[in-house]
């Protein structure tokens, strides 16, 4: 089974989030870089099914040349081999980073059997690009998975059983392989890299493109902090002790009727 | 023009909260240009009542199904609902060369709740017409015809964005935080809304003036290869994201074993238990029960949280209470300057005199 992974490069939020002076960009000069949760998960879930039915795992990101760092972490959990679509590091939208993956994935012949994603991008939580790169491909797609189950014919994948819960009832999505998946964290728990995993991220080599593009129609005017942060919550009390004004701001609130 | 609103269903009757939040920034943005607001769900005409829809501020509405079209299926909502914006009686686009939805320029935007559901559908609507989407959306204007005034939430909320959406078709997906319950009425005075009886006639909701009309889509090929098959066995009644009463349990309650007592007091009021992501990585408690930024996102009248220090990918799962209340050993962790309301203690103390107080005061 061929799979790849698409995966982005992103802030590594720690206790507070802070945005440059010009308000155009997340502040990381105290802060690192990672992917998000979601596709972590995505990487284990692909190192898994490679386990276990054979073929090998392909990462994918479209970013800077920083970028391939996140890339070699990622061949230390297991995947064998990296693309990096090299960006400035402009921001892209949405529209032209599905154009660029779908067009690297294989343009008209998609050679992967399938092609998975995080539900969102952690900065810019787009919601759309694996969508995106199905249409662009004509496969069938399905978002926020939870859980994956290859199902083979002989000794070829077949068709995948996709579900994911939804507002308490859990929805099973039926998809003929070649697909595109995003999946969501819970679906699986990251294994750490390994030891000989991450010499072997060290030397792999990446293949780099550089794709062109175009801004899509949503532009980024300023990014600002939410309001209401440091507020000072009222101290009902201590211990026990706060209990009897505990039970009457729940009454208050219409809680005990 | 009109904006046009998705609205999801409910089992029970009427739009589910996410979607009558997103009504009210649709109602915002069709209020800042003058245009009509309508509504679409898929399902029969009834499962959404005139009066709910005319309280909301919806003047037209349809209801979309056919006999192939029963169950979720995300590229045929898609599908229709890109028919529906083309031409709501026969689904053709008037000039397909003319623009993404024929150039029939009834519809100014179309709007969903950012749900798994509306994020889908309208992820498949920009991919179907070329349309930019802009997802998570707290508010919108029309600032100029083509061009949107768009708030969005980044990093789940942890960060907002000004931006400006250039399209004939604004797609837009509602954050599920974006405004409080009691904004979403047209006219915000909650005892004048009177539900429409049983069996009132589509389309005649006593005073409230909209028409339910009904639309039959047309798909194309492969619309329907991707289906939700619903696995009864597997409902787990209140959900999260729709919970009143949500009371929260992190590192503090230690293990497993410790969440009993917050069960205890979900049940009593009428909530069910919600996590840290510290508690669902340890395995104390399935993911599904993870509040926060790669957990769910929750609205609820109240949330407990309970030996949570309050992360930032945290909070942005439950800003959107109307009310938190905190109860952690610590004064000085972050959740006590993020909640409305503190207590200072042990919640293996707290909770059990919480629960037996309760207890107490009911017959
Ligand atoms: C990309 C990313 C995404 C993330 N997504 C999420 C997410 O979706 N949801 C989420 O929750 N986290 C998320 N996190 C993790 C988040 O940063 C925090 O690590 C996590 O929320 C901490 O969980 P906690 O509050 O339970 O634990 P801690 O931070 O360890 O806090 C425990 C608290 O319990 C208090 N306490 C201890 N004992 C008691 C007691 N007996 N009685 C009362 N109080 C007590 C302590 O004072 C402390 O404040 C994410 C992190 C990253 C990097
Ligand atoms: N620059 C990128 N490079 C690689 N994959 C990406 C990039 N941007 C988005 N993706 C993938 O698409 C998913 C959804 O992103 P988005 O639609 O931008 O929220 C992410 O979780 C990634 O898997």
């Amino acid at each position: 089974m061929e799979i790849c992974v698409c995966v982005k490069r992103v802030p590594m939020v720690g206790g507070a989030i802070m945005v440059t002076p010009d308000g155009l960009e997340v502040d990381t000069t105290m802060s690192g870089f990672t992917v998000s949760p979601h596709e972590e998960c995505a990487v284990e879930e692909a190192v898994q099914v490679a386990e276990r039915l054979g073929g090998s795992v392909t990462v994918l990101t479209l970013g800077p040349p920083e970028a391939a760092g996140q890339l070699r972490d990622m061949l230390a959990l297991g995947a064998s081999r990296g693309i990096l679509l090299q960006t400035d590091g402009a921001e892209w939208g949405p529209m032209a980073t599905a154009d660029a993956i779908a067009e690297a994935v294989g343009g008209g012949s998609v050679t992967y059997d399938l092609l998975l994603f995080g539900n969102e991008a952690a900065d810019t939580g787009g919601y759309q690009v694996p969508v995106r790169v199905a249409h662009l491909l004509g496969l069938p797609c399905v978002t926020g998975i939870k859980g994956l189950e290859v199902v083979p014919a002989g000794d070829r994948p077949e068709r995948i059983l996709a579900s994911r819960e939804y507002r308490g009832t859990e929805e099973v999505f039926d998809l003929p392989l070649p697909a595109v998946v995003s999946v969501k964290e819970g679906i699986n728990l990251p294994r750490y890299p390994s030891l000989p995993g991450r010499l072997r991220a060290k030397r792999a080599t990446i293949e780099t493109i550089e794709p062109s593009w175009e801004p899509d129609g949503l532009r980024k005017e300023r990014l600002r902090v939410p309001a209401g942060a440091g507020k000072k919550a009222q101290v009902l009390g201590a211990g026990t002790e706060a209990v009897p004004a505990l039970v009457s701001l729940l009454d208050e609130l219409g809680m005990l009727s | 023009m009109t904006v046009l609103c998705l609205i999801e269903t409910d089992a029970g009757g009427g739009g589910v909260d996410a979607s009558m939040r997103a009504l009210a920034v649709a109602r915002g943005l069709a209020g800042s240009a003058d245009e009509e607001l309508a509504a679409a769900w898929f399902g029969p005409a009834e499962a959404v009542s005139p009066g709910e829809l005319a309280a909301a501020g919806v003047g037209r509405a349809w209801a979309i199904g056919s006999a192939e079209l029963s169950g979720y299926a995300p590229l045929a909502w898609a599908r229709a609902l890109a028919g529906l914006a083309a031409d709501p009686v026969t689904g053709s686009a008037a000039d397909p060369a003319a623009g993404p939805l024929g150039g029939s320029g009834w519809i100014s935007a179309i709007v969903a709740a950012a749900t798994d559901h509306g994020n889908e559908v309208l992820a498949h609507l920009g991919a179907i017409t070329g349309l930019p989407m802009a997802a998570n959306c707290v508010s919108a204007a029309r600032i100029a015809p083509g061009k949107c005034r768009l708030v969005r939430q980044r990093w789940a909320g942890s960060l907002i964005e000004d931006a400006v959406l250039a399209a004939p078709v604004a797609l837009l997906t509602v954050a599920a935080d974006a405004v409080p319950a009691d904004a979403v009425l047209a006219d915000a005075v909650l005892a004048e809304v009177r539900p429409a009886a049983a069996g009132e006639p589509a389309g005649g909701g006593g005073d409230a003036e909209v028409s339910v009309e009904v639309y039959q889509p047309e798909l194309a090929d492969g619309d329907l290869t991707v289906l939700a098959a619903e696995s009864a066995d597997r409902r787990s009644g209140v959900s999260l994201a729709s919970a009143r009463v949500v009371v929260g349990g992190g590192r503090g309650v230690g293990g497993p074993d410790g969440f009993a007592v917050l069960e205890e007091l979900a049940g009593l009021l009428g909530g069910v238990v919600g996590v840290s992501r510290v508690v669902t990585s340890e395995g104390w408690r399935p993911h599904r029960q993870q509040v926060g930024q790669t957990g769910t996102k929750i609205t609820p009248e109240l949330y407990l949280a309970c030996g949570i220090s309050g992360a930032i990918q945290h909070m942005a799962g439950c800003q959107g209470a109307k009310t938190i209340v905190a109860i952690n050993t610590d004064s000085g962790a972050p959740i006590v300057t993020k909640a409305d309301y503190a207590v200072i203690g042990d919640l293996h103390e707290v909770l059990p005199a919480l629960v037996e107080a309760i207890k107490a005061r009911r017959p």
